[in-house]
């Protein structure tokens, strides 16, 4: 579904990421993990489309990618960032918010389709017509969520969705991506530096250090430790030490 | 006010802290009826965002908005009460006696100063020092902060460091006046793991081979216990649970055990996480 190769992204004299190849198959989460600045977040933007210099291939659903992105990739892709209040319009309704991408991708039955997007996601209805400072944390991250699915995406990218909540609303968050996921058919990659939240969602995952790809392993050898590359035995021992094992 | 400590008595005091913000749709209740106290020892205030932590925190330093009304029984620091402190007494503590490291040193360091400057500001307005031993003792505070190259860090503007090494130019200007109590809001949730690891161990060798106290408050419960002694449990405005460090696999309150019980784990797979049920009889005000 999603396949990189040769993946190079530049910035002025700061080389990113250096030649980043993985296939992502329809239906599978791929993780991605490393610590800031070790280029896993500017992979996912290239993809998306939000940084142009880059150089390789990209491909989506079969299709090679551009440096300009047609409509018709914005409707097969969309996004959801680490920061909810960032990331909507501080001067916008929910009902505004989730309206947009409908109108963008001249989406019939917009009414409807905003009421299920906000079922779907578990917010009241009366969510609708808030702003975004009217919500909570997590409801934010909900209606990032919704926003990103109201088009009827294929594929999902998402950065580091649930490192700005509380723990307790992580949870209600990684279980509703799981339910989407499954409902849906979604393909995913998820960017986090969190190794237990990656091993949670992800069948396969990248291990990312300095722009490269280090280590490439399924989550059975993430959970038992079984990894080859030290800087994944640093990421993996840290954790446990971090979960308090 | 004039009281001396007695030896054994704790460093804080805290009995039935109240912190209400008045606003135009009613009185938010942020701090309804804390009480502990700290000695030389760590202590973790664990809570979500909007239980209170941060407040409680605040108040020792009475850093809350001129809005914000707070009572309590007691809220001492050594021999100061908190409460009926001057503006000249509060001066010397914060900063001082009481050090305070927040969440992102891109917002807490000043962007205009460099960070040397910045530490020997700290230590002049609480030491007699002059400008050249305070540049001295600013490279001696980088250095004890595991700087490698504290020459380059003192004269570099914050915004020509990393996250984690702003935080540790933030800890050497809280520990430059020699602080009794630091307390640290949450000092590691905008860096990575492997640097949060780093600035926690640390601020714990720091505070144990000064011997100062430590409140460190944070959401990560895991992670607070493997830095402190104690841990008090905040929900709603309300100390929940509080327990050694060590105990907590061991917590009854239902709200501990929740927090606990819906962290994903890398040990084992799970299909779906245990969602946090919030029983309404953990809001009924607490004796």
């Amino acid at each position: 579904m999603i396949s990189a190769s040769d993946l190079d992204v530049r910035f002025g004299s700061n080389h990113a990421v250096r030649g980043v190849s993985f296939d992502v198959a329809e239906g599978e989460t791929f993780g991605l993990v490393g610590e800031s600045g070790s280029g896993k977040s500017t992979v996912l933007r290239a993809i998306a489309g939000l940084i142009t210099e880059w150089t390789g291939r990209i491909s989506v659903d079969g299709r090679a990618l551009g440096r300009k992105r047609d409509r018709a990739f914005f409707r097969t892709v969309q996004m959801v960032f680490q920061d909810p209040y960032g990331s909507l319009h501080p001067r916008q309704t929910v009902d505004r918010i989730l309206s947009e991408p409908l109108v963008v991708h001249g989406v019939p039955d917009a009414e409807a389709r905003i009421a299920r997007a906000l079922e779907e996601v578990a917010l009241p209805r009366t969510a609708r017509f808030r702003y975004p400072h009217q919500l909570s944390g997590g409801q934010r991250q909900r209606v990032a969520i919704a926003r990103a699915l109201v088009a009827d995406p294929r594929v999902l990218l998402l950065d580091e969705p649930t490192s700005a909540l509380d723990v307790s609303v992580q949870a209600e968050v990684l279980n509703l991506l799981a339910d989407l996921r499954a409902a849906r058919g979604l393909t995913c990659i998820l960017v986090s530096h969190n190794l237990a939240v990656v091993a949670h969602l992800c069948g396969r995952l990248a291990v990312m250090q300095g722009g490269r790809i280090v280590e490439v392993m399924d989550e059975a050898a993430l959970r038992a430790g079984r990894a080859v590359h030290p800087h994944t035995q640093d990421l993996i021992r840290l954790s446990h030490e971090l979960e308090g094992t | 006010m004039t009281r001396t400590v007695l030896p054994g008595e704790p460093l804080v005091a805290v009995r039935n802290l109240h912190v209400d913000f008045p606003s135009a749709t009613g009185v938010t209740q942020a701090v309804r009826g804390v009480s502990f106290a700290i000695g030389r020892e760590k202590l973790g205030i664990v809570g979500e965002s909007g239980s209170g932590k941060s407040v409680t925190g605040r108040a020792l330093m009475r850093l809350l908005p001129g809005s914000a009304r707070v009572r309590a029984d007691a809220l001492r620091f050594g021999t100061t009460d908190i409460l009926h402190a001057s503006e000249a007494e509060m001066r010397a503590l914060r900063g001082g006696r009481i050090g305070l490291i927040l969440q992102d040193p891109k917002y807490s360091l000043n962007p205009v100063m460099t960070a040397g400057a910045q530490i020997a500001e700290a230590l002049r307005a609480h030491t007699k020092l002059g400008r050249r031993e305070a540049r001295e003792a600013a490279l001696n505070l980088l250095e004890s902060v595991k700087i490698r190259d504290p020459r380059r860090v003192h004269d570099a503007y914050p915004h020509e460091l990393s996250g984690g090494m702003g935080q540790r130019v933030m800890i050497a200007m809280m520990l430059a006046p020699n602080p009794e109590l630091l307390i640290a809001d949450e000092p590691t949730s905008a860096l990575d793991a492997s640097v949060q690891a780093e600035i926690l161990s640390l601020i714990e060798e720091q505070v144990d081979s000064r011997g100062m106290a430590l409140m460190l408050i944070s959401h990560d419960l895991p992670l607070v216990s493997r830095f402190c002694d104690r841990v008090a449990v905040m929900y709603a405005g309300q100390v929940m649970e509080e327990l050694p460090a060590a105990d907590l696999h061991r917590a009854t309150h239902g709200y501990t055990r929740g927090l606990l019980e819906c962290l994903p784990s890398l040990e084992e797979r799970r299909e779906r996480l245990p969602t946090l049920r919030r029983d309404p009889s953990w809001l009924a005000p607490r004796a």
